[in-house]
């Protein structure tokens, strides 16, 4: 597992049903492109992130491919459409083969 | 050193009481320049030095010992002594006949041409020129003012609060948390706070490993932004935890007495806050008159006020365009002031204005980064002209080359300042 890795996530606790909101999320990683020497000349073996998908009560939001050319701690902005309370769940796949998750739940106004 | 007429009177003038020298002083046009800084004392060595003898200049500033922000992170790092960036006003006096006053600038009279002090003299003018760097709104961090500095240092003014920090940096529990607020745009040494909180790891890395590092800050970006997450996730993985305005980092209250701090309405207890509050002039600037909300608006061709040809205006507490706050800048502006000053009241050729700032960062030992640009003057601003800056995936040298560059810079600085 990679050292150091955190994740953040922010979006509205509550909103009306149906509304768009705006949720932000960022993982705290280093993504090593795989494409840079140490001090040796030896290539530092690729370490990064290269997916991330966010689901909605078991339903898909957003699911992304991402690639060696993504800066250190990979930060996305997207929008969803929300049609009652649940539960909004991200999972970031590492090279490595480990699996971070973070979840929030919302509330809908009456 | 050689004796001559105008460093005899030099030396003279620093054992005199102060109305005796202004009464010499009369017949000569009179430059007050008011706070010793990177700008005032530039400028006051500079017009000094230049017009050897013709111009009476006077500096106030209420520090006997002048210590430098810049390199104060490496003091908290434990890379410098607090000596180190330490400098004093002797050779001020010694060398140019500037009439030193360690006293407060309490108020500036713009139509009768005068400054008291805090002391009850008052200083006639023909040009005044102030540089009194930064304070801090009051209310920017909820649950912070000045009189809980000693439990939530600030340390954005060097000297005493640095030397507080850096103790209660050293004195944080095993695994205890070392908490920054951070300022919002625009403030005093834009890299500044990263510089910091890269030392502050560099310590806690060696003598804490378990200890924890929160930045709430209230922008969404910063100075060398890539360069600084680079260098953290190479030197202190895991170790720094950034809270940006995307997630809350702008909404942030602290409790001095219960050592708590609320992050987009979150409650954490901390160990170390470190409090940068929001910055505006010196409150010198806006007793003078010349501030239009925070800032004190200036003319790009010399530095002069907006609102009075009379007054100049330099480094941190101006509003001039692009360069940033720094003591570079205040340098570079001071430079321009003086030889502009000078030209006004003696006539001496006045050369066109050139500008030019570079910070630099210390991310970890040996490992330096900057950014810098060249300015102009158009007729709306100080316009950045054109600019460079380090690159993620520097090899070492290079990063080694980069730090020692900036400790030649301190001496050539501090030698243009004081010496």
């Amino acid at each position: 597992m990679a050292t150091g890795v955190k994740t953040r996530v922010k979006l509205p606790k509550q909103v009306r049903a149906g509304e768009v909101v705006t949720i932000k999320t960022l993982i705290t990683h280093r993504m090593e492109s795989g494409h840079r020497l140490d001090s040796d000349n030896q290539p530092i073996p690729r370490s990064i992130i290269h997916r991330f998908l966010c689901e909605f009560e078991g339903e898909l939001v957003i699911d992304l491919d991402i690639g060696p050319g993504i800066s250190t701690n990979p930060f996305f902005e997207f929008q969803a459409l929300v049609p009652g309370p649940g539960v909004f769940t991200f999972i970031w796949f590492d090279d490595d083969g480990a699996i971070y998750t973070d979840s929030r739940a919302i509330s809908v106004m009456s | 050193m050689t004796w001559n007429r105008r460093k005899f009177l030099g030396a003279a003038t620093g054992a005199l009481s102060a109305p005796a020298v202004l009464a010499e002083g009369s017949g000569k046009p009179r430059v007050v320049v008011v706070g010793g800084g990177a700008g005032g004392g530039t400028v006051a060595r500079y017009i000094a030095k230049d017009s050897d003898g013709a111009i009476d200049v006077t500096l106030i500033e209420p520090s006997q010992v002048y210590f430098s922000c810049f390199f104060s992170n490496l003091y908290i790092g434990g890379l410098k002594s607090i000596d180190e960036i330490g400098h004093t006003y002797g050779a001020l006096a010694a060398n140019y006949g500037i009439n030193v006053i360690h006293d407060w600038a309490v108020a500036v009279d713009r139509v009768d041409k005068n400054v008291t002090l805090a002391g009850g003299q008052v200083l006639p003018y023909d040009k005044l020129i102030l540089s009194p760097g930064i304070d801090f709104i009051e209310g920017s961090v909820p649950g912070w003012d000045l009189s809980v500095q000693t439990k939530m240092p600030h340390a954005y003014e060097a000297g005493s609060q640095s030397q507080l920090l850096r103790a209660q940096i050293e004195n944080m529990p095993e695994g205890g948390v070392y908490a920054m607020v951070a300022p919002p745009n625009p403030y005093r040494c834009p890299p500044g706070p990263y510089e910091r909180i890269s030392m502050v790891a560099h310590v806690l890395k060696a003598t804490n490993p378990t200890a924890k590092i929160v930045i709430a800050d209230p922008k969404p970006k910063f100075s060398k932004m890539a360069l600084f997450e680079d260098g953290w996730a190479t030197h202190y993985p895991g170790l720094i935890d950034w809270i940006g305005e995307d997630f809350g980092g702008g909404d942030v209250s602290v409790d001095p007495d219960q050592m708590m701090l609320t992050i987009d309405g979150e409650e954490m207890a901390v160990d170390v806050c470190n409090v940068i509050p929001a910055m505006k002039a010196g409150r010198i600037a806006e007793l003078a008159g010349v501030t239009d909300g925070r800032w004190a608006p200036v003319n790009s061709a010399d530095m002069s006020s907006k609102t009075d040809p009379d007054v100049y205006v330099l480094g941190d507490a101006c509003q001039q365009g692009d360069m940033p706050k720094s003591g570079f800048s205040a340098n570079s502006q001071a430079k321009v002031c003086a030889n502009a000053v000078r030209g006004s009241l003696t006539g001496s050729r006045i050369f066109p204005p050139r500008y030019a700032n570079t910070c630099w960062s210390l991310i970890a030992v040996n490992d330096g980064v900057k950014v810098g640009a060249t300015y102009e003057a158009t007729e709306e601003k100080i316009a950045r002209v054109d600019g460079f800056v380090s690159q993620v995936g520097e090899d070492a040298n290079l990063r080694k080359t980069t730090y020692e560059e900036s400790e030649n810079w301190y001496a050539a600085i501090t030698a243009d300042m004081f010496h």
